[in-house]
């Protein structure tokens, strides 16, 4: 076993037993948490696979915004074990049904090589550098799919507004503008007062 | 420089590689964490001075070692865990904060060959490491399980978050000027165009161009370490200190670390990205790593002047500076870099 061989089952084992984690723990903090440690060694993993674009996207997306946001709100919930495990027996055979289809499809995708899909090879040749490469991709040949995407989170984006949006505010608040406009003489009277004599 | 290889080779064998990545290791943290503790005494010195005092001038000449001092004593002193304290968690954050902090000098080269790891996406690794050194601050918060450590953990949290956006954007005008990731190229296509033809290399630094991002980035990265006037984290007038108010001993000066090694970073960050790294200004002095300390010297200064001489913004003007003027001043520049390069007067050919 090489030393590449030895490093990718270090970081699969971590990989499942955060996995398993996420999904097993009782704190939901603690269930984040290892979906924080879950993605960073998927980085990990695909960092050994050369593609280190993805691998380094992945820790600055997925680690470094996302789960700030996820764990922030994850946070401020108050979640009720109890209540949540209540329901368990309804939602397992929707549950079990979606499972199975994702390890169908896992399946199909991964055992390609076996159903005789001819997989492109993923290797890169030195010196290229694989950020650029997808770069050049993602605004060529892909660019419909790629600008489709981004149209798609533009909508979520202005769905999640729309959602949580209230109406106008009814709060007091302050207006910068009129603050930075503010002198002096507008506040404080300067008055002129013969001095007191006792 | 062979002699040593050889002798690292004889007794080693195999594992000279690793040992001698261990040793650089050793030679860049060692510094750093003697940069932080004099960086903790100049500030005091500094602030000292602008506010007619003298500063600390018992432990030593001038209180040199009034640092190490300090570092003793917090040593020395016990971490007291609160009860009800989400054991595991609460020790780990402080380590959360300062492995980014450390994991992030991998990458910063000091000259374009002294460099630990000089990887093509280097600006990409930055960007994706320090981006983690906001979980140190949400999980102590949360984990000390008081409502001062927790407010200044929310706060920090959408701060971070806020600022890291204009400066992801403040880096992708640089990235795209020097149509590379690699913070060594990043630095070479500084020393051309016109200007340093004249001799004149730092008026084609990329501080002028992208002046807008220049302040932009800097003054985030104020924001993104936490230090005053953005230090709403730790506010110790309002929430005592913070995220870190139930931490003692070396738990604390963990964090202490964390906050310093960030300023060194982002001072480092921002020497390297637009004031030309370890370049010379005027073509008759030779490049080296001097310069890169002398400007990473001036930054740090700034970072101390500010504190001395700001008052703490207030929570919301905080969040509409970063997202009503910072990042609308990004999304033009970025426009306006992008056609001044299509444009047939574009420098950085």
């Amino acid at each position: 076993m090489d030393f590449q061989t030895g490093v990718f089952y270090f970081l699969s084992a971590i990989l499942i037993f955060a996995s398993l984690r996420v999904i097993t723990a009782r704190n939901p903090v603690h269930a984040a948490l290892h979906l924080i440690l879950a993605f960073f060694t998927c980085g990990g993993i695909w960092a050994l696979l050369q593609a280190e674009f993805l691998a380094i996207a992945i820790i600055l997306v997925y680690v470094g915004a996302v789960m700030v946001l996820f764990l922030f709100v994850v946070m401020m919930l108050d979640i009720n074990i109890d209540r949540i495990r209540q329901g368990f027996w309804n939602y397992l055979p929707l549950g079990a049904l979606l499972g199975l289809l994702m390890v169908m499809e896992m399946g199909l995708v991964l055992g390609s090589k076996y159903f005789q899909v001819p997989a492109a090879e993923a290797m890169v040749p030195a010196g290229v550098s694989n950020t650029k490469t997808i770069g050049a991709l993602m605004f060529t040949d892909y660019v419909y799919p790629f600008e489709l995407a981004s149209l798609i989170l533009l909508v979520g984006m202005i769905a999640a507004i729309v959602l949580t949006y209230r109406g106008p505010k009814k709060s007091k608040y302050t207006n910068p503008n009129q603050q930075v406009f503010v002198k002096a003489k507008d506040r404080v009277r300067v008055l002129q007062m013969p001095v007191e004599k006792d | 420089m062979d002699a040593l290889m050889n002798f690292g080779q004889g007794i080693f064998g195999g594992a000279w590689p690793a040992v001698w990545a261990l040793v650089k290791i050793v030679l860049i943290v060692a510094p750093m964490m003697l940069g932080v503790a004099y960086l903790t005494y100049f500030e005091r010195k500094v602030i000292g001075y602008m506010q007619v005092r003298i500063g600390p001038n018992r432990v030593g000449p001038w209180g040199l070692i009034q640092p190490i001092a300090d570092g003793l004593k917090l040593l020395m002193k016990e971490i007291i865990v609160p009860a009800t304290a989400n054991k595991g968690i609460f020790v780990i954050a402080p380590m959360l904060a300062i492995a980014p902090a450390l994991a992030a000098w991998a990458v910063v080269p000091f000259t374009d060959s002294l460099v630990l790891a000089n990887i093509d996406a280097s600006l990409l690794y930055i960007m994706a490491i320090t981006s983690m050194g906001v979980y140190g601050i949400i999980l102590s918060g949360w984990a000390s399980n008081s409502k001062y450590a927790f407010l200044g953990a929310m706060r920090s949290a959408a701060q971070m978050v806020s600022y890291e956006i204009s400066m992801g954007f403040s880096l992708i005008c640089v990235l795209m000027v020097s149509n590379s990731l690699n913070l060594v190229e990043i630095v070479n296509i500084q020393n051309q165009g016109r200007f340093a033809d004249w001799g004149l290399s730092f008026l084609s630094w990329n501080w002028l161009p992208l002046f807008p991002m220049f302040l932009v980035y800097l003054i985030s990265g104020v924001a993104e370490t936490n230090r005053a006037p953005f230090d709403v984290a730790e506010g110790e007038s309002e929430i005592v200190a913070g995220f870190h108010v139930e931490y003692s001993g070396m738990a604390f000066a963990v964090f202490f670390l964390a906050e310093y090694a960030n300023m060194i970073l982002v001072s480092a960050l921002t020497a390297i990205m637009f004031l030309g790294g370890w370049l010379s200004p005027v073509g008759f002095l030779p490049d080296g790593i001097l310069w890169l300390f002398a400007k990473m010297s001036a930054i740090l200064f700034l970072f101390l002047w500010f504190r001395a001489t700001f008052p703490r913004y207030r929570y919301d003007q905080l969040m509409r500076l970063g997202w009503k003027v910072f990042l609308p001043i990004c999304l033009i520049w970025l426009v306006v870099v992008g056609v001044w390069m299509m444009s047939p007067l574009n420098i950085w050919k």
